[in-house]
């Protein structure tokens, strides 16, 4: 595939490796953040066709010769609404973070200990 | 130090599985039959020039209802969390340069009249609702980290953000009644390809998104901070 897919495999693996070691809540939602970023990079270079050109229509791409020159749309819709969803859970968590903080003094997932057994 | 081994033992695992859509799938030389439907028919059925407008406003419309209603309940869940307690003591700020303060106020207007743009051009360049709203909310930030006093009530946020949602369902469920479907963006005349008044619907839902993405993330921005805005 292209280099973009194996960027975002890439970074989509350096988050996940974020989320897993670290203890610090706030570096596992950047890691997080990360594997989203990645995915969208998977997602927009699925929809990518050699050559050519963005899915908008004007004098130098004429409906006609659209189907020829242009690249896939839907991939980049989808990916549009994942980044709104990603803001979206990204700004919940970060909320979570603060509510916990203020209970507990701490952001370290090790001094959470309610839900371990 | 064994948690440490077994997540590169994750993730080595999970790299593994990774791989062979990296060696074995091969990039597409044609789009796929739906998209050469949309790409085909999209222009003349719907008259908006950016398709991948036409994909999320019309095509795909049901999904961004649902994206916008995901984003809704998103700052609710945020607002609720962080909602502000009377005798919560206010955090000493330091003041903002004399630089910042000016040139927020220069700025922000500026800002302000980007985003509106970039959402009422969302059928003809790259843009629409979210990223337009998206610039909104970020001269909003601007003016809180200016320090300059925007006095926004809440009480117009509310409303902008309720009344444009309903709007929004409204025009989708005028969309059966007068045109195709639901979210049909034909209920408007289609106009002249690539103008400003044209793409049917598109503009004024695109419009609508904007003001709602807008005002939710600035309600979100203002739950997250400790003073009044």
């Amino acid at each position: 595939m292209t280099l973009i897919t194996i960027l975002g495999f890439i970074l989509i693996v350096i988050g996940i490796w974020g989320m897993l070691s670290q203890s610090n809540i706030i570096k596992i939602i950047i890691g997080f953040s990360i594997v989203d970023t990645g995915i969208h990079l998977v997602m927009v270079s699925i929809g990518y066709l050699k050559d050519r050109t963005a899915p908008i229509l004007d004098e130098t791409v004429g409906k006609a010769e659209a189907l020829a020159r242009v690249v896939d749309p839907v991939p980049s819709a989808l990916v549009l609404t994942a980044i709104v969803i990603g803001l979206a859970v990204t700004a919940l968590m970060l909320a979570y973070a603060v509510k916990l903080h203020e209970m507990k003094g701490s952001l370290d997932i090790h001094d959470l200990k309610e839900l371990k057994w | 130090m064994i948690k440490k081994y077994a997540v590169l033992l994750l993730l080595g695992a999970f790299a593994l599985m990774l791989l062979p859509f990296v060696t074995e799938v091969t990039p597409f030389e044609e789009l796929s039959p739906v998209a050469q439907k949309y790409v085909k028919d999209g222009p003349d059925e719907l008259g908006s020039a950016n398709l991948v407008s036409s994909v999320i406003v019309t095509y795909r419309g049901l999904d961004t209802l649902g994206e916008v209603a995901v984003l809704f309940i998103a700052a609710a869940g945020v607002g609720f969390m962080l909602r502000r307690r009377g005798d919560a003591k206010k955090p000493v700020k330091r003041e903002a340069s004399g630089i910042l303060r000016s040139g927020t106020v220069f700025l922000f207007p500026l800002v302000l009249l980007y985003g509106i743009y970039i959402f009422l051009h969302g059928h003809l360049t790259p843009g629409g609702g979210f990223q337009g709203g998206v610039v909104i909310a970020s001269g909003i930030v601007l003016l809180l980290l200016a320090g300059v006093s925007a006095k926004i009530s809440g009480t117009v946020l509310h409303w902008i953000e309720s009344l444009s949602g309903a709007v929004y369902v409204a025009l989708g469920v005028l969309g059966i009644v007068l045109a195709a479907g639901f979210l049909d963006n034909r209920i408007l005349p289609a106009g002249e390809f690539g103008r400003l008044l044209s793409a049917g619907a598109i503009p004024l839902i695109y419009s609508l998104i904007g003001l709602k993405v807008g005002a939710e993330l600035v309600g979100i921005i203002d739950a997250m901070q400790k003073d009044e805005l």
